[in-house]
C-alpha cells in the first residue's frame, strides 16, 4: 500500500529517531512510503495560541504541499493530527479551499489508528522485555478518540507488561506555547504527571505524541530518572 | 466582593499561591475525591452522555427563547404575589436590593450561597447601609470571618483551606475551643448562626433553576441554610442570572439531576427546595414579601456572541474539578470570583480582557473540561476563542505577535521551512549538551525551568529519508 508521511517539526527537527522508526515500521507492515518534501509546520503554535485567521495563509500552503499525492496520510503525533483534522473548519469562508481541506483531512490518520483498523499487524514480531507504562495524550485519546488502538498493538509486544499508574489520563503540561507562555503551570503539571509515572517504577515510558514525552522525559531526566522514555513505533520496532 | 478579587499581575499571583502547600494538597484531595465521586455517580445513573446531551439541548432552547420564557416567569411571579426587578447592570440590582432593605428598614441579613450575588457586589452595598450580612453556607462563613478571604470554588468556596485553618479562624474570630473534627466544627457554625436566622429581616439567595411555567425558584443546597434562609426572615430576595431558568418541572428535574451528579457526585443533594411567590394567608411560615432581581450585567451581550454557549452553565464546578492547571495554581489565582475553566471563560467576558486577559492562556488546551461538562459547553475551545479575539484585536504582546508573524513567514515558505528544519537539527544537536544549553533564549529558559532539552540527532529526519531514498533503501 502506499502511504505518504507527515513527519511533524518535533519529529523532522528534534526527536527524528521517532520519524525515522515509523517509516521503518510502515515499510515492515508492507507499505510504500512517500514524504512530500514541501510540508511544512501544522501552524499548531500559532493557531493555539488564537492566530488562527493569521494562519490561514500557512495552511493552505500545507494542504497544496501534501496533495502531492492522494495516498493515506501518515502522522505519529495525535495533536498534529487533530490539527489537520481542524483545517476545514478553520477554512469555512472559504468553500475550495475547505473541500480540499476536508479531502486532506479524510484521508489523515494517526499512526497507532492505521496501523490497527488499516493494516495486518499480526506479524509485528515486536520485543521489549520489562514493564511499561503508557501516556494517553490528551490530543490522541480525548480530541481523536483513539484510546484502545495504542493499547491493542502494545498487548502485542513479547516480553511487555502494562502497568497503570495514577490520574493516568491527566495532561503532562506540555500544551505547546503552554509549556514556555505558562511555564510555572506547566511545570507543576509534568513535575506532578513525571512522580506519578515513577511510582510504579516502570521500565519505560510510552507514548504516541513525541511533545508529550519530550516534556515527560524532560522531566524525568532533569530527576536522574533511569525509565527510558520511547514513542510506541520505537516500542514496535524493537526486537 | 466584586467579580475581581485581586489587583496583583496574574503572573505575580500564581507564583505567591503556588507556594502555597496547603493550599495544593486540598485542592488535590478534594479534586480527586469530587472527580472520582462524579464518574460514580454518572456511571450509575447510566447513558450520562444521552443526559449531558439532553441538557445541552435544554439549556440551548432556553438560551434560544430566552426573551419568551423571561415573560413567562416575571408575569408568574407577579401572579403569584411577588415583584420583579429586571436589572441591567449591577449597579440596577443593588439598588434594588438596597432600596428594599430601607424601605423595611432591615438591620440585618441572611443570605444562602449566591455567585451572582458575589458578582455585583451585594454584601458591601448592604453593609455600607449599616446592615449586618451573614453569609450562612458553611464556606462562604469561613471566608467571610476570615477577612473576607476570596472564594477559590464556585461550589466549595472555602476548598483552599484544610480542618486546621478552619479550626484556627473559628478560634480567632469567634473563640472556639473544639477539635478540628469537621462535625465539631460544623455543630458550632450550625450553633453560632442560628441566632442570625432569627434576628434577620431579609433572607437573600440566589437562584439555581427559576421555573418559566409556575414562577418558581429552585434552590439546591448540602446545608439547608437557604431553607431557614427564606422560611424564617418576612422578606426573600432571589438573586438570579437571567439565564437561569427552565420551561417546567419536566426539565428541572433533568438539570438538577445532572447538577447534583456533577457538583457533589450524588444522585440529590441535601435539600432541593422549591418556592414559588409569598407565603399564603393560610400558610404558617415563609416570607410575606418576595423579590425576584433578575441580573443581565453582560448576560445579553454574551448571548449575541459566539461565546453564547457558555450561558448553558449550570455552576457545577465540576470542569474546575478535573482540570490540572486549576489543581496546581487553585480558585484564588484567576483573581476572579468564577475559577477553573467555566471562570476563564466568563471572567473576561463578563469583567473585560483588561483585568482578565491571561485566564484563557492558563490552559493546556487538554479538553478535560469539554468531556465532564453536563450540559457539554466546548470550554477548551472557548478559551481557544478568547485568544483568537485577544490576537485579532492585537491586545497579546507586541513580542509575540513578531514572533507569531515571524513563524507565518518561515512556514509558508516551503523552502526556507526546509532550510530551518536542517538548520534547526543541527544547532540543536550542537547546542544541547546533556540536557542544557549555554545560551538559552526565553522560551527555552522558561522551558529548562523544570525539564531538560532533548537529546536530538545532528540530522533532520527529511534528510536521513532523502539520503536513504538516493541510496535505494526505501522504495519511493
Amino acid at each position: 500500500m502506499n502511504v505518504s508521511f507527515f513527519a511533524t517539526c518535533i519529529c523532522d527537527a528534534l526527536s527524528t529517531e521517532v520519524a525515522k522508526q515509523t517509516v521503518l515500521l510502515l515499510e515492515q507492515l508492507g507499505c510504500r512510503v512517500h514524504f512530500p518534501v514541501r510540508q511544512t509546520c501544522c501552524g499548531q503554535p500559532a493557531i493555539n495560541s488564537g492566530y488562527a485567521s493569521q494562519s490561514l495563509a500557512a495552511i493552505k500552503v500545507q494542504i497544496a504541499a501534501l496533495e502531492e499525492n492522494d495516498f493515506p496520510l501518515i502522522c505519529p503525533a495525535g495533536s498534529c493530527t487533530a490539527m489537520i483534522h481542524g483545517y476545514p473548519k478553520l477554512l469555512q469562508d472559504e468553500p475550495a479551499w475547505q473541500q480540499r481541506a476536508q479531502d486532506l483531512s479524510d484521508r489523515t490518520f494517526e499512526l497507532t489508528q492505521f496501523l490497527v483498523h488499516h493494516l495486518d499487524t499480526s506479524q509485528l514480531n515486536a520485543k521489549l522485555e520489562g514493564i511499561g507504562v503508557y501516556h494517553p495524550s490528551c490530543s490522541l485519546s480525548r480530541k481523536l478518540g483513539i484510546k484502545e488502538e495504542p493499547i491493542i498493538l502494545l498487548k502485542q509486544v513479547g516480553g511487555l507488561t502494562l502497568a497503570p499508574f495514577p490520574n493516568q489520563e491527566t495532561c503532562c503540561g506540555f500544551g505547546g506555547t503552554f509549556s514556555v507562555k505558562m511555564a510555572e503551570i506547566s511545570g507543576a503539571m509534568v513535575t506532578e504527571k513525571a512522580e506519578h509515572i515513577q511510582s510504579v517504577t516502570p521500565d519505560f515510558l510510552i507514548g504516541a505524541d513525541a511533545s508529550c514525552l519530550m516534556n515527560i522525559g524532560g522531566r524525568l531526566r532533569r530527576e536522574g530518572s533511569t525509565i527510558r522514555v520511547m514513542h510506541i513505533a520505537e516500542v514496535l520496532m524493537s526486537r | 466582593m466584586s467579580m475581581k478579587t485581586s489587583q496583583q499581575p496574574f503572573k505575580e499571583r500564581i507564583k505567591v499561591k503556588m507556594q502555597d502547600d496547603v493550599m495544593r494538597a486540598s485542592v488535590a484531595n478534594a479534586q480527586e475525591r469530587m472527580f472520582g465521586n462524579r464518574a460514580r455517580a454518572a456511571d450509575a445513573l447510566g447513558n450520562w452522555d444521552d443526559w449531558r446531551d439532553m441538557g445541552a439541548s435544554i439549556r440551548d432552547h432556553v438560551l434560544e427563547n430566552l426573551d419568551y420564557y423571561l415573560v413567562q416567569l416575571s408575569d408568574k411571579v407577579i401572579e403569584n404575589g411577588g415583584h420583579v426587578c429586571f436589572a441591567k447592570t449591577a449597579d440596577e440590582a443593588t439598588a434594588y436590593i438596597e432600596q428594599v432593605a430601607k424601605q423595611k428598614n432591615a438591620r440585618s441579613v441572611v443570605k444562602s450561597k449566591s455567585m451572582v450575588t458575589e458578582e455585583i457586589g451585594l454584601n458591601q452595598v448592604l453593609e455600607r447601609n449599616g446592615i449586618k450580612v451573614v453569609e450562612t453556607d458553611l464556606g462562604e462563613y469561613i471566608l467571610q470571618i476570615d477577612d473576607h478571604d476570596a472564594p477559590s470554588h464556585i461550589v466549595a468556596p472555602a476548598i483552599h483551606k484544610n480542618r486546621r485553618q478552619v479550626q484556627q479562624i473559628f478560634a480567632d474570630k469567634l473563640g472556639y475551643q473544639g477539635s478540628d473534627e469537621p462535625e465539631e466544627l460544623t455543630r458550632f457554625v450550625r450553633e453560632h448562626i442560628r441566632q442570625y436566622f432569627v434576628q434577620a429581616d431579609i433572607g437573600i439567595t440566589g437562584c439555581n433553576f427559576a421555573i418559566a411555567e409556575s414562577g418558581s425558584i429552585a434552590l439546591i443546597t448540602n446545608e439547608g441554610n437557604a431553607r431557614l434562609s427564606t422560611a424564617l426572615p418576612k422578606t426573600h430576595i432571589a438573586v438570579m442570572g437571567m439565564e437561569r431558568l427552565v420551561p417546567t418541572f419536566k426539565e428541572l428535574d433533568v438539570m438538577v439531576s445532572l447538577l447534583c451528579r456533577s457538583a457533589v457526585g450524588l444522585p440529590l443533594t441535601g435539600y432541593v427546595t422549591v418556592l414559588t411567590g409569598p407565603k399564603e394567608a393560610d400558610q404558617l411560615d415563609g416570607p410575606e414579601e418576595f423579590h425576584l432581581v433578575i441580573v443581565d450585567n453582560g448576560r445579553s451581550d454574551i448571548l449575541a456572541s459566539e461565546f453564547k454557549s457558555i450561558l448553558r452553565c449550570i455552576r457545577c464546578a465540576a470542569c474546575a474539578n478535573t482540570c490540572p492547571a486549576y489543581r496546581h495554581i487553585g480558585g484564588q489565582s484567576y483573581g476572579s470570583i468564577y475559577s477553573g475553566p467555566i471562570g476563564a471563560v466568563l471572567s473576561p467576558l463578563l469583567g473585560g480582557y483588561e483585568d482578565f486577559q491571561d485566564l484563557p492562556y492558563a490552559c493546556s488546551l487538554c479538553t478535560a473540561c469539554n468531556d465532564v461538562c453536563p450540559v457539554k459547553i466546548p470550554l477548551a475551545d472557548l478559551l481557544l476563542k478568547h485568544r483568537e479575539v485577544m490576537a485579532n484585536a492585537k491586545l497579546t504582546p507586541l513580542k509575540e505577535r513578531l514572533t507569531v508573524g515571524a513563524f507565518q513567514l518561515i512556514n509558508k515558505h516551503p523552502y526556507i521551512w526546509q532550510q530551518s528544519i536542517r538548520l534547526g537539527a543541527k544547532a540543536a544537536n550542537k547546542m544541547i549538551n546533556n540536557g542544557d544549553m549555554r545560551f538559552k533564549p526565553q522560551a527555552v529558559e522558561e522551558w529548562h525551568e523544570t525539564r531538560d532539552l532533548p537529546h536530538t540527532s545532528h540530522e533532520s529526519f527529511r534528510d536521513w529519508f532523502a539520503k536513504r531514498q538516493n541510496n535505494g533503501g526505501s522504495h519511493d
